[in-house]
């Protein structure tokens, strides 16, 4: 197939893939600190599941042996002089923020509320 | 007048700079409300940093090589002290305490920042459509998209806005959509020009690039922006790339691929001027090489699940706390969903969601790992078919500029649209988009050429002889 071609059914929520489930989709919206509708929800998993049913092409790939690329560009160690630069001002960051005490970022609490 | 025009009239005193701004700020005036290229106009700031640039002109200083040329930034270029909101709820009204290293440099060799221009919320998308502060208009057709995700940039320059605009490119976000505008648009190598202060979507993919109306122009920019820069450390540590030397040195006797498995679906209008392409270089002297690169047919896979793994891991940082939106909430857990739900849209959701998946648990080696090691091979594809030829081409894009909502409600039809600009990201070689005619409807075609890593003169040499075969078949 060319990968040009859109597959009969894509974007159609009744042509729904069994690569990944609806509890998969909750279980990854958890991880990724999304907060997502019952709609989104079942929306998400119908495209997710189009798209890996797309990407299942590389399948046919031997790619035993091949060693992973992470960057184009291989550059190691890139460091520079220990030495005390200027760095950003503190009260010009602090302007960006939603909420600040005492020269810190205030967040709600983290614990001690009811999971 | 182009960059290198305006720049040389206002250096010379025959021209100021604030006259130039003032022209370019009639244009946005005339047609912007139409259009929408801008999510913010600096025409206060544009005007004074004009004056200053004739001011030195005056005191017999050189201001440098850009003097008086205005620019358009897209809007995830940081710029201190000036909104710089990605197209995203979430850092709606966010100023940036820094400018980017690019911003830095263009202010340097006397360029004018006139605005910062729409596209894609966080880069994501190939239409400009899911912006959340509304689309861009085609210049050429306002009833069609500009390409994304730099869209607000191409269409800044198609429709006169500047001459110059910087976009980012990740998949094809600046080749795209200066090919559906009708304008030159580069990708230069990876690590060629800093990334310190555009924010980040794929940071192994992200390179910043200009928009312009010639290669000459393009090739300048590129000059402006590139070279080693410390506070990135994936910059390649080399002077900036020298390429205006050579612009004019033609093609006689380089090598042009054509790729014999190239995937299908381009437009026959768009493959009829990429084969007047080949055979306009042909007449100047190239040699046509067929060559196979089975990248381009595994490129689409590795990109949507390499890029998406990185921004779901970039895109981590927004979440309420240090700057842009926050959503109340009792817990600080509670605060990061609604935060980030409120704050993003759907396709920027869609791929946290694709990323996330691909690297977590029981999936990792499935997909994203096997989509590096994919990379891996597109990689070696593009290294054996640079030993059989200096360029590659290709068309920009399958279709000319598509009316607005025709791929909104498919996502995967709109990753398409970047099947052929996407290979070299993975790969990190440099890419230009070179108007050349026009297609369906009279709208505008891009075309591709492609070198190898560090291969910008020659890219660009190609590019200059497109241009002069396009000019001379446009004089008939």
């Amino acid at each position: 197939m060319s990968s040009l071609q859109v597959r009969e059914g894509a974007g159609n929520l009744a042509a729904v893939s069994d690569r990944i489930t609806t509890a998969d989709v909750i279980h990854v919206a958890k991880l990724a600190r999304l907060a997502l509708t019952d709609e989104e929800i079942t929306r998400m998993t119908a495209q997710l599941g189009d798209m890996l049913d797309h990407f299942a092409d590389i399948d046919e790939l031997d790619l035993e042996g091949v060693e992973p690329m992470t960057q184009p560009y291989p550059l190691s160690n890139v460091l520079r002089d220990d030495v005390v630069e200027p760095c950003l001002d503190r009260d010009e960051v602090l302007a960006a923020a939603p909420d600040v005490v005492d020269g810190r970022f205030r967040v709600p609490p983290i614990i001690g509320l009811a999971e | 007048m182009t960059a290198i025009e305006i720049a040389a009239a206002v250096r010379a005193g025959t021209r100021t700079a604030v006259d130039v701004v003032e022209e370019h700020l009639a244009a946005i005036a005339a047609r912007e409300d139409e259009l929408h290229a801008f999510n913010l106009v600096l025409a206060d700031e544009a005007r004074a940093a004009a004056a200053a640039i004739d001011e030195r002109v005056r005191a017999g200083d050189d201001p440098g090589p850009l003097a008086g040329v205005p620019v358009a930034l897209k809007d995830n270029l940081c710029t201190r002290g000036i909104p710089t909101t990605c197209s995203s709820r979430i850092l709606e009204g966010w100023r940036p305490p820094y400018d980017a290293t690019v911003v830095e440099r263009l202010r340097a060799a006397g360029a004018v920042i006139i605005g910062k221009t729409n596209l894609d919320e966080f880069a994501m998308g190939s239409s400009t459509e899911n912006s959340a502060f509304g689309p861009t208009r085609n210049p050429h057709d306002p009833s069609r998209v500009p390409g994304g995700s730099s869209g607000g940039s191409a269409a800044a320059v198609a429709a006169g806005f500047a001459p110059v605009a910087l976009g980012s490119d990740t998949g094809g976000s600046i080749r795209q959509p200066a090919a559906l505008c009708g304008v030159v648009g580069v990708k230069p190598t990876y690590g060629v020009v800093s990334r310190y202060g555009l924010v980040a979507f794929a940071s192994s993919l992200d390179q910043i690039g200009p928009f312009t109306t010639t290669v000459a122009d393009a090739a300048l920019v590129t000059e402006v922006i590139g070279g080693h820069d410390r506070h990135d450390s994936t910059s390649i540590p080399l002077p900036p790339p020298a390429i205006t030397p050579t612009l004019h040195d033609g093609v006689d006797g380089l090598r042009v691929g054509r790729i014999t498995d190239l995937p299908s679906g381009a437009d026959p209008d768009v493959l009829a001027r990429l084969d007047a392409a080949f055979d306009a270089l042909a007449d100047a002297g190239a040699k046509i090489v067929d060559v196979e690169v089975p990248a381009f047919t595994y490129g689409l896979t590795a990109y949507y699940l390499i890029a998406p793994a990185e921004a779901s891991s970039n895109l981590a940082r927004y979440d309420g706390v240090r700057y842009g939106l926050r959503v109340d909430a009792p817990d600080t857990n509670a605060m990061y969903m609604a935060t980030r739900a409120a704050g993003f849209g759907d396709e920027v959701k869609r791929r946290i969601m694709l990323g996330t998946y691909a690297l977590s648990a029981g999936y990792y080696e499935a997909y994203y790992g096997k989509a590096l090691k994919v990379r891996r091979r597109i990689a070696d594809d593009f290294a054996r078919a640079y030993e059989h030829a200096d360029v590659l081409l290709t068309p920009t894009s399958p279709t000319v500029a598509f009316p607005l909502g025709a791929k909104t409600d498919n996502p995967f039809a709109m990753y398409l649209c970047d099947t052929y600009t996407i290979p070299t990201n993975l790969a990190g070689g440099p890419g230009m988009s070179v108007p050349f005619g026009t297609g369906a409807d009279g709208l505008p075609v891009g075309v591709q050429v492609l070198a190898p890593t560090l291969g910008e003169p020659t890219m660009f040499r190609v590019a200059q002889a497109l241009e002069d075969a396009a000019t001379k078949e446009q004089a008939g």
